[in-house]
Parts: structure tokens; C-alpha cells; sequence
């Protein structure tokens, strides 16, 4: 790695790290004390919303009615999200007068946006209304963000409290979440970020005339629009010249500040953050990477400060840490390393003071390698899904690093609150081993692990790997699956693959290269991300429901201490050993095939 | 009556009236706001950082095109269909590193470069001869200006070392020095080119 890189890299985790304590704890108090200034200032409008709704926020719920009110919320957001696509070409703001999307599109991006996956069979400049990217999509990049925050919000209230049978209301969580966490942070972030370029207006697509003319072929079509062939079943071409190239317009800045920040990652562009609209420089890359992490990071912080010990939250995080760097390294490394076979045509792909060199097949320029790695490395890390480079065309291993992270379950550092909530979930699968590997009776932060808490815990974590590996069976096995895959070979199956493991998980980016804009895959994966999002939600409820109704035990000479190295490693064995004995088989005929196949010697 | 269907019929009131609060919060109000200050406050990108040229808009700052002429810089290549840089299709090619068709993409393209400059024997730096992610890249790097230089030169029968001090004035180094890589913008450069003369 050279200077450049390294320094990139330790500055970005540097800045990571000291936006954990001040992101951390102010969203504590969001959600814990009454005396932070924002829920001051807030309140008034906070109390207007409960009215208008008829919420009472003084009644705390249950996990059960939690977890309804959480289903209803989403599944009405599901329809309005559905409504709005099918309904654009009747609604305002739709400059270039887009049709409505077919049905099987439109159901698989409602569930994308709600479940906080933003998996995109559809390409945003070419299909959505900006009224639909506003008031749809954009809308649920804030609510199920939200609602991930709010799922992690209850889970630690249920370590932190005991002896209760209700663990927050609902409602309130979710206005708060938006209200105090969210919005002020993306309104800060939208306006800076359309300082640098990021466009934001509501006109038409531009128009320019371009320096030179360009020649170009293109499929004829007959008056039908059906692609004409000649005696042969080729496609005719016929010759084009053109002297305009035309821009896409729209309010992107304030779509790309939340879809970041949310960990959505649904690009209001086709190419999403690699696109010169929604990331125009390497001011806006970091500060885009930042505000995927800051939310999943400052969480840990949230947790420790919740539950009474600091130091609880530093060693999840630790955790958390350790997995992505070491996951890091292997992604820029091996995308710095480039291709074999381009290195043999002829090609400079060694990095000098004048070029990034390495694997650039796409990949931006201004981005360059280490930024680009980096990048895939955050973005899957977390449940986002924002792209600033092409996965598909990412080496073997430095592919691999994105799937292999979505496969165990985003908890390296995850979506807002899934990461936490999941990794506490692992944290409490890892205190039962070791409490069946010593003879004692497994508790977390003094509260007995039993038989409830480990049969939804098995729930939240093993329903991901049923439907991501059932979902690539049947995809590889049926013509309509196979149909999708644009590469050959290996590559061809980590495209399915790699397009399950991202429903499933909720994370949204892709081996793009994928057909998913089918039938087939709009409803395969739309019901993978669906039951990727809420199963797990619900047996996370109730671990949270059970957890609060138990007394506290008090620390004795037996308990294990949660926040030690010692339970740093458990942690990150228990998440290895899930993800790896789970998915290795899969990833052997994938990326490690082909990994090896390209540095066979010839 | 079962409590299950009480628990949703309570529940439905809240959430459909929040869904429509929020979506006129964060859906309407919000990006007006931010259309609002950016307008006030950053009018020229809010609107696409378009290039004008006495008084025509040939393009914006931030969005590649495509250039064929041996006299200017070439961009980098795009995978947008139909054609290159089209701006309303934005996308990589999505080529796995084994394709046989990324192969085939990246001789041609050596053999284009070859074919309008045939004494240069350089290695090709490898951005020249890979699709963008977007398909729009508006940059090259330093290093496939350096090497389009002789060529552009001579195209246009000026000095190299004018073409050199050119590029090196266009050339945008790193933020910090250590954001970004070294770059060159392709459309800025070759206005500059044409604008010599």
C-alpha cells in the first residue's frame, strides 16, 4: 500500500473514532434524557405530531405491540412507496414525463426502500419521477433507517432495564429518531455536499452541445419500438450523429445526504456515488464514507452509555474494528494489485505519482483505488449498499470482501441499529457458548440467558442464511435465475449469489451486471429482503420483551466479564464461525475459484 | 373479538397519519429547503456546474464526453449504451476480471490508441483503456494526459513542451495531499487546447 493509501485510511478511522463518543451519546440522550437542547427546541412540534396522530407518548408498549405497530408502519410506507410508482405519470413533478412502473418493479422497490436494502432493479434517471424519488424513496431512506434505530433503541432497553414489561413506545422512538437524528444531520450534510457539486433543483434534463460531434450505432427499431433483424436474426444497427449529450437533473443532494447517512444507499442516479452528480470529488467520497459509518459506530457508544458501562460499547465496537480492517486489507490490496491478464496486454497498472493504477475497470478516476476499496469495504461492512465503484468488476478477493461481509450478517459495524442489534444478538449467542464451555449458567449484563432469549436469537440469526441460500438454489436451478447472469463462468453464480446474500441482508448493492429487473428476481428477492428485515426484527423484540421482565442479577466471582479481550475474541469467533461455516462452500465455487483461476500460472 | 385484530385496527390510526406527516416533513418540506438554501447559496452547482463558452453551454464540470479527434484528449472509455457518455444511462460495464469480452474491450481500445499514435510504444496506463464506474467520468489521470501529449502535439503542430506545461497547469493534485488521486479534466483541458488557437 503506498503513502497516499495508508494515510487515507488511518485519517478516515481517526476520524471515525472521535465521532463515536459526541454521536454516541447525543443519541443516547435523543433517546433517554428530556434535558438535551434539540428535544427542547423540538418539543413543541414533537407534541403537535403526537396530537395530529393521536398518540399518547406517555404510554410505553410491550414488545408484541411494539412489534406491530413497527409492521404497520412499514407495510402502510410499503404501499404509499408501491402507490407512488405506479401512480407518477398523473402526479407533478415529472419533467420527463416517465411512465408508471410495471407492477413486479414497483412491489420489489417498495420492499427495497422499507426494509432499508435499496436494492434497484430500476435506473433512476431513466424511470423515476422526482416526486417518486422524493416522497417515496427519500422518505422511507429516513423512516426505515428509523426503524432499524429504533429496533436497537429497544433491544438496549431491554438489557438496561428490569423487572418491566414494556420497552418504549414506538411511535415516539421513530418521531425522535427522525426529528432529532436524522434529519438535522442530513440537512447539514445535503447543503455542504451541494457546495461541492452535488445538484439539487427541480428543472428538466439539460440539453448541452458538446465539444465534438459523436458517431454512434445503435439496434433500428420499426415504428413498434421491436428491434429489427435482418434475414440472419442479427440485430440491424443503424448509424447515429450526435452534437448534444443531455444531463439529468433533479434534488439529489438532498436524497444523497440521507441515503449515506440512513446506510440506504439507494442511488438517486443509475452509477450512485460513483456517479459525478451525487459524488463530484474526493471531499464529498469522505465525507459520504463518514456518514455511512458515524450512525452504526456512535450506536456502540449509545448501547454502553445506555446499559450503565461505557465500556461495554467500546468492546462491541472493538469488534467491529478489528473485522473490517483486517477485511479492509484484503480489498485494497488485492484491487491494487489489478488484473494479470490486462498487465499482459500491454497495460501500466503499477501505481505511480501520476496514476492510481491497479484494477480501474470500474472504477473513477478521481477515486482512484484506495478510495474505491475503501468505499466497498464501508459500504458493505454497514447494510448500505452505495457503490462509488463497480463490485462486478472488482478482482476475485476484493469481490469477495463485500459478499463475505454481507454474509455474516452485517454486525461489522452494520445498518443503523441492525449492526448493533445484531451483533448483540451474536453477543449473547457467544456468552452461551462460553457459559456451556465453562459449566455455568450464560448472562449478559446481568440478565440469565435461557431457553427464549437462545431460541429467538437462533431465529434472528439462522433465517438469513436459510433464505439467501434457498433463494441461490432455486435461482441457479430455474432458467429464469439463469437467465439474469452476464458473466461467464464463476463470475455468473457470484452475480446470484452476491444478489441473494444483498437481499437477505439488506444491504442493496449488487454484481450489477445482473438482469434483476425480471419477474422472477423482483419477486424472489423482493420476498428475501422482506423476511431479511422483519423476522429477525420480530425475534429481536421479543429477546428485547423477555430480557426487560428479568431481574437483575448482581455481578459475582462467576460472571463473565463482557468487556474484556477475552470477549472481544468470543464475539469475533461466534461471528466467524456462523458466517464462515455457513457460507465457504458457496464462496469456494464463487470468488475463490475464480481467484484462482486468474492467477493460475499458464 | 381476538386481540390481534384489536392490536392492528389501534395501531393503523397512528401509523397512517405519522406516514403522512413524515412524508410531508422529509419528503416535501426537506428537499425544498435544501433546494432553497443551495439556490441562494451555491446557484452554479445546484444546477449542474454547466461550462459555458461565449455564452453556449457545452457541458458541465463534473460530467465527461466523449472526444474521438486525435487532436484532443481522449476520455476515458464508456460503458453507457447507446452511446458513450450518455448522460441519461449512466453505468460501468459490470465485466468480471476473467471475461473474455473485457479482453477483447481492452486490446481494441490499445489498438484505437495505437492506430492515431503509431510511435508511441509506452506501456498504456490502465485508465485509458478501463470503463469508468459511471460511464461519465469526467477525469483521466495524469499519466494518460502525459501519454495523449505527443500525439495532441503533433496533431496540432504545437511544441510538447506547450501540450506538457498544459496539462501540468490543468492537472488538479490531491486534497490535503492525501484526498483523491492526481487528475486531469478532460473537457476543461481540451477547451483549453482549442482555445490557443
Amino acid at each position: 500500500m503506498n503513502a497516499a493509501a495508508s494515510t487515507l485510511i488511518a485519517g478516515f478511522l481517526l476520524l471515525v473514532l472521535l465521532c463515536v463518543k459526541p454521536v454516541g451519546l447525543y443519541m443516547a440522550n435523543v433517546f433517554d434524557a428530556q434535558s438535551v437542547w434539540p428535544r427542547r427546541a423540538g418539543a413543541p412540534l414533537e407534541r403537535w405530531i403526537y396530537r395530529l396522530c393521536g398518540i399518547d407518548p406517555s404510554v410505553e408498549m410491550g414488545w408484541k405491540q411494539y412489534a406491530m405497530a413497527l409492521l404497520m408502519f412499514n407495510v402502510l410506507g410499503a404501499l404509499a412507496v408501491y402507490a407512488l410508482q405506479r401512480a407518477q405519470p398523473w402526479l407533478p413533478l415529472n419533467p420527463q414525463k416517465f411512465p408508471n412502473l410495471s407492477a413486479d418493479s414497483a412491489f420489489n422497490t417498495a420492499v427495497s426502500f422499507i426494509t432499508n436494502t435499496n436494492w434497484q432493479g430500476y435506473s433512476g434517471e431513466s424511470a423515476m419521477s422526482y416526486l417518486t424519488q422524493m416522497a417515496g424513496l427519500a422518505v422511507q431512506n429516513f423512516l426505515s433507517a428509523a426503524t432499524g434505530i429504533v429496533v436497537a433503541i429497544a433491544l438496549i432497553r431491554g438489557l438496561a432495564r428490569h423487572t418491566a414489561a414494556t420497552i418504549g413506545n414506538f411511535w415516539v422512538d421513530v418521531t425522535r429518531a427522525t426529528l432529532y437524528v436524522l434529519l438535522p444531520l442530513a440537512l447539514v450534510l445535503a447543503v455542504v455536499l451541494a457546495s461541492q457539486g452535488v445538484i439539487q433543483n427541480f428543472s428538466s434534463y439539460k440539453d448541452v452541445a458538446t465539444v465534438e460531434a459523436l458517431t454512434y450505432q445503435q439496434p433500428k427499431a420499426d415504428a413498434a419500438g421491436n428491434p429489427l433483424k435482418d434475414a440472419a436474426g442479427n440485430p440491424v444497427m443503424e448509424t447515429l450523429t450526435t452534437h448534444t449529450q443531455t444531463l439529468p437533473m433533479g434534488p439529489i443532494a438532498s436524497q444523497e445526504s440521507i441515503k449515506e447517512l440512513g446506510t440506504n444507499g439507494g442511488g438517486f442516479l443509475n452509477a450512485n456515488s460513483a456517479h459525478p452528480f451525487e459524488n463530484p470529488n474526493a471531499l464529498t467520497n469522505l465525507l459520504e464514507m463518514l456518514a455511512i459509518l458515524i450512525i452504526p459506530a456512535g450506536l456502540t457508544y449509545t448501547f454502553g452509555r445506555m446499559v450503565g458501562d461505557t465500556r461495554q460499547g467500546w468492546a462491541v465496537l472493538a469488534a467491529m474494528g478489528i473485522l473490517f480492517v483486517t477485511l479492509l486489507m484484503v480489498t485494497v490490496h488485492s484491487e491494487q494489485q489489478g488484473n494479470p491478464l490486462i498487465a499482459q496486454l500491454g497495460v501500466d497498472q503499477a501505481a505511480s505519482p501520476t496514476q492510481a493504477g491497479g484494477n480501474m475497470e470500474g472504477k473513477e478516476t478521481r477515486f482512484g483505488i484506495a478510495a474505491s476499496a475503501l468505499f466497498a469495504t464501508i459500504t458493505t461492512a454497514t447494510s448500505c449498499g452505495a457503490v462509488n465503484g463497480m463490485h462486478d468488476s472488482f478482482t476475485p478477493l476484493g469481490g469477495l470482501v463485500p459478499l463475505f461481509q454481507m454474509q455474516l450478517g452485517e454486525v461489522v459495524f452494520g445498518g443503523v441499529g441492525t449492526g448493533i442489534y445484531s451483533m448483540l444478538i451474536f453477543a449473547i449467542v457467544g456468552v452461551f457458548i462460553a457459559g456451556l464451555m465453562i459449566g455455568r449458567t450464560p448472562e449478559y449484563l446481568g440478565k440469565k440467558i435461557e431457553a427464549f432469549e437462545m431460541k429467538m436469537s437462533s431465529i434472528a440469526i439462522l433465517v438469513m442464511p436459510f433464505i439467501v441460500l434457498t433463494g441461490t438454489a432455486v435461482a441457479v436451478s430455474v432458467d429464469a435465475g439463469k437467465a439474469g447472469v452476464a458473466n461467464p463462468g464463476a463470475h455468473g453464480f457470484s452475480e446470484i449469489l452476491y444478489a441473494f446474500s444483498s437481499a437477505g441482508n439488506n444491504n442493496g448493492s449488487a454484481f450489477a451486471g445482473i438482469s434483476a429487473n425480471t419477474p422472477f428476481y423482483n419477486v424472489a428477492l423482493a420476498l428475501t429482503m422482506w423476511l431479511g428485515r422483519f423476522w429477525p426484527i420480530v425475534a429481536v423484540l421479543a429477546v428485547a420483551g423477555s430480557l426487560a421482565a428479568k431481574k437483575r442479577i448482581p455481578v459475582s466471582e462467576g460472571t463473565m466479564p463482557t468487556h474484556g479481550v477475552t470477549f472481544v475474541i468470543l464475539l469475533i469467533g461466534t461471528v466467524l464461525l456462523v458466517g464462515a461455516l455457513t457460507f465457504v462452500p458457496a464462496l469456494a465455487l464463487g470468488p475463490i475459484v475464480e481467484h484462482v483461476m486468474l492467477w493460475k500460472t499458464p | 373479538m381476538n386481540t390481534r385484530a384489536k392490536e392492528i385496527t389501534t395501531a393503523l390510526r397512528p401509523a397512517l397519519l405519522l406516514l403522512v406527516v413524515m412524508t410531508v416533513l422529509t419528503g416535501i418540506l426537506y428537499p425544498l429547503l435544501v433546494a432553497g438554501i443551495a439556490r441562494v447559496l451555491f446557484p452554479a452547482q445546484a444546477a449542474g456546474s454547466l461550462v459555458t463558452v461565449n455564452g453556449r453551454v457545452v457541458g458541465s464540470g463534473l460530467i465527461g464526453q466523449a472526444f474521438t479527434d486525435p487532436g484532443h484528449f481522449w476520455s476515458r472509455p464508456s460503458a453507457s449504451t447507446p452511446q458513450p457518455y450518455n448522460g441519461t444511462a449512466s453505468g460501468g460495464s459490470n465485466l468480471g476480471p476473467l471475461n473474455p469480452a473485457l479482453l477483447d474491450a481492452v486490446k481494441a481500445r490499445i489498438q484505437a490508441l495505437r492506430a492515431a499514435d503509431p510511435g508511441n510504444l509506452a506501456p498504456v496506463p490502465v485508465d485509458l483503456v478501463t470503463a469508468s464506474a459511471s460511464g461519465l467520468d469526467p477525469d483521466i489521470s495524469v499519466a494518460a494526459a502525459d501519454y495523449q501529449a505527443a500525439r495532441v502535439a503533433r496533431v496540432r503542430g504545437l511544441p510538447l513542451k506547450q501540450v506538457q506545461a498544459l496539462i501540468a497547469r490543468r492537472t488538479a493534485g490531491r486534497l490535503l495531499a492525501v484526498l483523491g488521486e492526481p487528475r486531469v479534466n478532460v473537457l476543461e483541458l481540451n477547451l483549453a487546447l482549442d482555445a490557443l488557437k
